[in-house]
């Protein structure tokens, strides 16, 4: 395929003006930072990853449910593990995606880049309470308690309070712009809880097991086991950029409403 | 094969209330909010073609 039966608006973005001073790579990514280059993108994008967190979930439960054995301690009771370890490593990661995404829309002045911290917060906080409600679950047949106020549960329990309040704080401010700022103060503010939910079973007493995976060392669970785990969390992955490019691309249009090319999309028929 | 059959299945030696319970829960809140974003999508658009029918009444009062 030559450059040439490409379409009109690829071969105009190929002839990069020779005044311009970055490189044609640099000038046509630069481009997405923008809202309305950004919304297509997002569209053609969201179907790759929903089929992927779709096919990784359907192998995952296979593996956890068919092909992964009976824990020797726990029984049928540990299966519990593959949404629970899954939905709590999403519930740590998109807090620091979304604090980074609003760092650099507070330093930066980039609309995008707060509006997608503003599309992460709701899936985060899904992923949390997912933690918390399996955490139970498995808590009352192995620990013999739904609840217990340690350092790894109640870390885990403000991190949900820090996603409530950041969307709730962001909903209180009429001012879009402003409403970013103010969410990014908090969203940094509240970044020091990670660490501390994530290490919480070394430095303290906690009736919560160890890290059942680490970088330094080989898991400490039987390799079926341990690939079912991870496919959970890469399916929840998937998913989690699925529904943070859905939501950021209604975002975009709920605050762009007023733009010519808004109007332009044709609302109903638009990719 | 773990499962002699789907009753097995279902009783999760015991603890299917705590593991379906975990699983069912955890593909509700998904499906949720796999709905709510459609939602959102559909009102967003809904009110961008209300404000271009508004405009466009506007340009039309205007002219005549």
């Amino acid at each position: 395929m030559t450059p040439h039966s490409k379409g009109d608006n690829s071969n105009s973005d190929n002839v990069a003006p020779s005044t311009v001073a970055s490189t044609p790579t640099g000038t046509r990514w630069l481009k997405y930072a923008s809202p309305q280059h950004f919304y297509p993108l997002a569209g053609k994008l969201l179907p790759w990853f929903a089929t992927l967190a779709v096919l990784l979930c359907v192998a995952g439960l296979y593996v956890g449910f068919f092909l992964a054995p009976t824990d020797a301690q726990q029984g049928e009771a540990y299966r519990i593990i593959f949404i629970h370890v899954a939905a709590a490593w999403m519930s740590m990661f998109i807090y620091l995606v979304m604090a980074a995404w609003a760092a650099i829309g507070l330093v930066l002045n980039t609309r995008l880049s707060s509006m997608m911290a503003s599309a992460l917060a709701p899936t985060g906080a899904m992923f949390t309470f997912v933690a918390l409600w399996t955490g139970a679950l498995w808590g009352k047949p192995t620990w013999g308690t739904w609840w217990v106020w340690d350092a790894r549960l109640t870390s885990e329990l403000i991190l949900l309070f820090l996603y409530a309040g950041f969307m709730a704080l962001q909903a209180a401010i009429d001012d879009p712009r402003r409403a970013d700022r103010a969410g990014a103060i908090l969203a940094l503010v509240g970044v020091i809880n990670i660490p501390i939910i994530y290490f919480s079973v070394q430095w303290w007493n906690t009736l919560h097991q160890g890290a059942s995976v680490s970088l330094k060392s080989a898991p400490t669970m039987a390799m079926i086991m341990f690939v079912g785990m991870m496919l959970m969390a890469f399916a929840f992955w998937m998913y989690s950029i699925a529904a943070a490019l859905s939501r950021v691309r209604s975002i975009i249009l709920e605050r762009e409403r007023n733009t010519e090319w808004v109007a332009g999309l044709n609302a109903g028929t638009a990719p | 094969m773990n499962w002699a059959g789907w009753s097995e299945f279902f009783a999760m030696g015991g603890y299917g209330l705590y593991v379906w319970g975990s699983y069912a829960v955890t593909f509700a809140v998904l499906a949720i909010e796999v709905i709510s974003l459609h939602r959102r999508e559909r009102s967003a658009r809904d009110k961008i073609a209300g404000y271009i029918k508004r405009k466009a009444q506007q340009a039309h009062e205007t002219q005549t």
